[in-house]
């Protein structure tokens, strides 16, 4: 019976590039940013790396396909590297990768790397893109932002609660992830807002408004893992391991089937439940000292605190007005920022979180460390739309906690 | 002569929501035409962006055959002088939107406006010729120049008859067809609007002329006097036209039809046929009905309504119930949407998805039929149909048989109106529908205004564009959910 990853891997090193409209840099060179930050961290050279995962979303926008501009962007040395695409999870399928590797013992050290050129589309949001040959024949005309928002309207139903109360507990969100990315030199968004400015915003797609979307960014960001012992030997101390990596995918019932009721993520509840027993966490409201969550609308955000089992259901819009996930709260939910402001380049997003957890955990996070020691951080991501989707929840922690 | 004994029995029709101020186009114009003032009364019709006259006639088509179906359908005879497609069956995209069998004889009528006409006469005698029943649909949305009255006398709309052998609840008691290359006004191949030529001319040469030689054969032919008939249906747009020719005839007056002029306007080929529907819809048995198409002479028939008129009628409201569906568009908002003007329609619209012709194919059945499945294991219903059950409890393998959804009902579970993604009307309305009979689809939403959708919303599903493939001239069509009449 499979035991789960928890405690086999450790972070050896992590990378991250400022995020944001680099207009003057390609993915390649993001990429680099990255790698390089992660290599020095690490404390390694290239030839000391194995195997290397690679992640990005929008292929036709950014490299292209294959592991190829990855190997030759970092000069890999002749290894295996696989590119992986698994809509916003892409990312954290490339840490999978490189941390099943190293579990496996398929080798010593190996690299996830993470990359999104986006801005070279000529317009604001995601790229436009055909859904592939069959879809674009039904597919309903759908955005993120429309698909998201959606789940505004089965929410507010669900729960009896009205629009402006709803969109009041979004923008908190949204307000809070500012005031976060304010403290980050590398986020996208470092302005602080107000509630105002999120509510009377232009609507999007009914009811996120412009602040209720996260920023559209390019970046890149990386991670070097390795067996505890290895770390060890390379004169590490107070290691982050990884505790869990699920993932879990949706099948069609949410988009055909009528059990899901439009108001949550079906997925993100059984990854999460996945994750918690892979990871030993009983009660993640009073375990989890920080998560990184896929803010890509507020209203995400605000679902996904139930559906991380943290907030009861129909409980979230209490808890977020009343603080409990801002930086100072019991849980600091986006302590960097987020998708909101951190900035949302798709393939280098999840890696971007476990960078921010690496970093807590490790006491080097700035201006924005948490005043606490912590112990378990999670992140989460979630790609597609809420009736289907890729949903990722890794935990990372202290490797003696 | 005896007439071979053919009748109607089945009507419907379709007039989109949409209305347009005449008012609001002569002011428009009120600079460089002042004229149009004569002409601004009332509303017209106009197609949303994602209406055509094959859509419109999928809805004619759906209204007439509602009461009994169009399996027992054997031959489609589609009329219409803007049909989308010069080569690629018209009537095939229609005759699969209507679950027609597959066995069904269809034809595009076109070249004049008495192409509704003469897609009647079609399919009275292929009725019987064949014994088996036979649909007319005729549709247009004719494009007008702008500042020309036509842009405000047009407007867009589709009527469906079926005929079969028999009575019906209308007799075909005679017809005639005259044919003469009588030029009012023509549309050369490849053009947009109409060239017409000066109305006093077509008026005392044309209509004067020609229409009364027309209904004087078909009245010889019947050996019925003028004064006897009971509903006169000649499309006109000139004042008093349709009562002058009336006169000339011995017509009485008081039969001559509504043109439909509020809330419609003149339908080109569909016009006819829309004229004689309405008119069904407020016969009384024994009544007869002249209806006219001209174009290079015209067609003529005459229907005496029978005693199961009303009872059919019971099952649909009309052409009446169209009319009172509407929903305003302003005068720029129709330019845009009826292409009449160059607009930026952003970088999202420059997406090429390409025409999936081998795709289409295959799944011919879900995107002309709106088909799904239905577990024959454990009853689930879901769209679109797959090899496994995607009921989690039953995850059988190729249990499923064909479910149309085309007809069902359904309640919006989520919704939003997006303003990012690309529609050339937005925002675009779309979310999830469940259907009554259980499935679930994302769709898109046509005719939706604000605050008309809300969770809980009922829908019925409607055959629209679903988008052009404007680098390769191809139209792509789907269903998607609109309010049901009730709702909106």
């Amino acid at each position: 019976m499979a035991s789960g990853i928890r405690d086999r891997v450790a972070i050896l090193g992590m990378g991250c590039s400022r995020f944001g409209e680099r207009w003057n840099a390609d993915a390649e060179d993001l990429m680099v940013e990255a790698f390089t930050e992660a290599q020095q961290d690490a404390g390694i050279e290239t030839s000391d790396i194995g195997m290397a995962w690679f992640g990005s979303g929008y292929e036709e926008f950014n490299v292209g396909k294959s592991a190829v501009p990855a190997a030759t962007a970092l000069r890999l040395e002749s290894i295996p590297v696989t590119r992986v695409e698994n809509y916003c999870a892409s990312g954290t399928e490339a840490f999978r990768g490189a941390v099943y590797a190293v579990a496996a013992g398929a080798c010593d050290i190996a690299l996830a790397v993470g990359a999104e050129k986006l801005k070279d589309t000529g317009y604001g949001g995601l790229p436009q893109r055909t859904r592939g040959r069959v879809n674009d024949l039904y597919w309903a005309s759908i955005s993120a932002p429309g698909t998201f928002a959606q789940l505004a309207a089965a929410y507010r139903t669900k729960h009896g609660i009205a629009a402006p109360e709803l969109k009041r507990a979004m923008a908190h969100i949204s307000v809070k992830s500012h005031d976060n990315g304010s403290l980050n030199p590398k986020a996208h968004l470092r302005n602080k807002i107000d509630i105002d400015t999120v509510m009377n915003a232009p609507i999007v797609a009914e009811p996120l408004g412009l602040f209720d979307c996260c920023g559209v960014s390019d970046g890149a960001a990386a991670a070097v893992v390795t067996t505890p012992e290895i770390a060890r030997s390379l004169g590490k101390t107070d290691l982050v391991s990884v505790k869990a990596i699920q993932l879990a995918v949706s099948n069609g019932v949410e988009a055909q089937y009528r059990t899901w009721d439009c108001t949550h993520f079906a997925t993100t509840r059984v990854a999460a439940k996945r994750a918690y027993e892979e990871a030993g966490i009983t009660n993640p409201r009073e375990q989890l000292d920080m998560i990184e969550v896929h803010d890509c609308f507020s209203i995400t955000e605000l679902v996904t605190m139930e559906d991380l089992h943290i907030s009861p259901e129909g409980g979230a819009v209490t808890d977020v007005l009343d603080g409990f996930y801002d930086a100072d709260g019991s849980i600091p939910c986006q302590i960097d920022g987020g998708l909101k402001c951190f900035g949302h380049p798709i393939g280098a997003s999840g890696l971007r979180m476990l960078y921010e957890m690496y970093l807590q955990l490790t006491g080097r996070a700035g201006d924005r460390q948490l005043e606490r020691e912590p112990v378990f951080g999670l992140t989460h991501n979630l790609g597609g739309q809420p009736h289907s989707n890729v949903c990722s929840v890794a935990i990372v922690g202290r490797y003696d906690a | 002569m005896t007439e071979p004994v053919v009748g109607i029995t089945a009507f419907g029709a379709y007039v989109p929501s949409f209305r347009l101020s005449r008012e609001e186009i002569a002011d428009a114009h009120r600079w460089v035409n002042p004229g149009l003032r004569s002409l601004a009364r009332s509303e017209r019709s106009v197609c949303g962006w994602d209406e055509d006259a094959i859509t419109m006639a999928v809805e004619a088509g759906r209204d007439a055959l509602r009461p009994a179906g169009g399996t027992a359908i054997a031959r489609l005879f589609f009329a219409s002088t803007t049909l989308p497609y010069a080569d690629h069956l018209n009537a095939a995209v229609v005759a699969g939107a209507l679950g027609l069998s597959e066995q069904v004889g269809a034809t595009d009528v076109t070249g004049s406006l008495r192409a509704g006409t003469s897609a009647l006469l079609a399919a009275c005698d292929a009725a019987v010729a064949g014994g088996e029943p036979a649909l007319c649909i005729a549709a247009d949305r004719r494009a007008a120049a702008a500042t020309t009255g036509q842009e405000l006398t047009f407007g867009h709309a589709a009527a469906a008859v079926v005929v079969g052998p028999g009575p019906g609840v209308a007799k075909l008691v005679g017809r005639a067809s005259l044919t003469a290359d009588f030029v009012d006004h023509f549309r050369a191949s490849g053009r947009e609007f109409d060239y017409p030529w000066e109305d006093r001319w077509v008026r005392e040469e044309g209509y004067h002329k020609l229409v009364p030689k027309l209904v004087g054969a078909v009245l010889k032919r019947a050996g019925v006097a003028a004064a006897d008939i009971s509903a006169f249906c000649l499309p006109t747009t000139a004042r008093n036209l349709d009562r002058s020719v009336a006169k000339r005839i011995g017509i009485p007056e008081e039969s001559v039809q509504d043109q439909i002029t509020a809330g419609c306007g003149d339908s080109g080929a569909a016009h006819p046929v829309l004229l004689l529907v309405h008119a069904l819809q407020r016969a009384d048995p024994g009544d007869l009905i002249l209806v006219i198409g001209f174009g290079q002479g015209g067609d003529a028939l005459l229907f005496r309504a029978g005693e199961e008129l009303a009872e059919l009628r019971s099952h649909g409201a009309g052409v009446t119930k169209w009319l009172e569906r509407r929903i305003p568009c302003s005068y720029p908002r129709y330019l845009v949407l009826n292409d009449m003007v160059k607009v930026d329609r952003g970088m999202r619209a420059e997406t090429d998805k390409g025409s999936g012709l081998t795709a289409a194919w295959r799944h011919r059945d879900l995107l002309l039929g709106l088909g799904g499945g239905r577990c024959e294991a454990c009853g689930t219903y879901q769209i679109p149909r797959s090899k496994i059950c995607v009921n989690p409890d039953c995850r059988r393998v190729e249990t499923q048989t064909p479910h149309s959804f085309a007809d069902s009902t359904g309640l919006v579970a989520s919704w939003s109106a997006d303003n990012l993604t690309f529609t050339p009307d937005p925002p675009a309305y779309y979310g999830m529908i469940d259907f009554e009979e259980g499935g679930r689809l994302m769709m898109d939403f046509a005719d939706v205004q604000p605050d008309s959708v809300e969770v809980g919303t009922r829908m019925r599903m409607v055959f629209r564009v679903k988008d052009y493939d404007t680098v390769r001239g191809f139209t792509r069509y789907f269903w998607k959910a609109r309010p049901t009449m009730e709702a909106a």
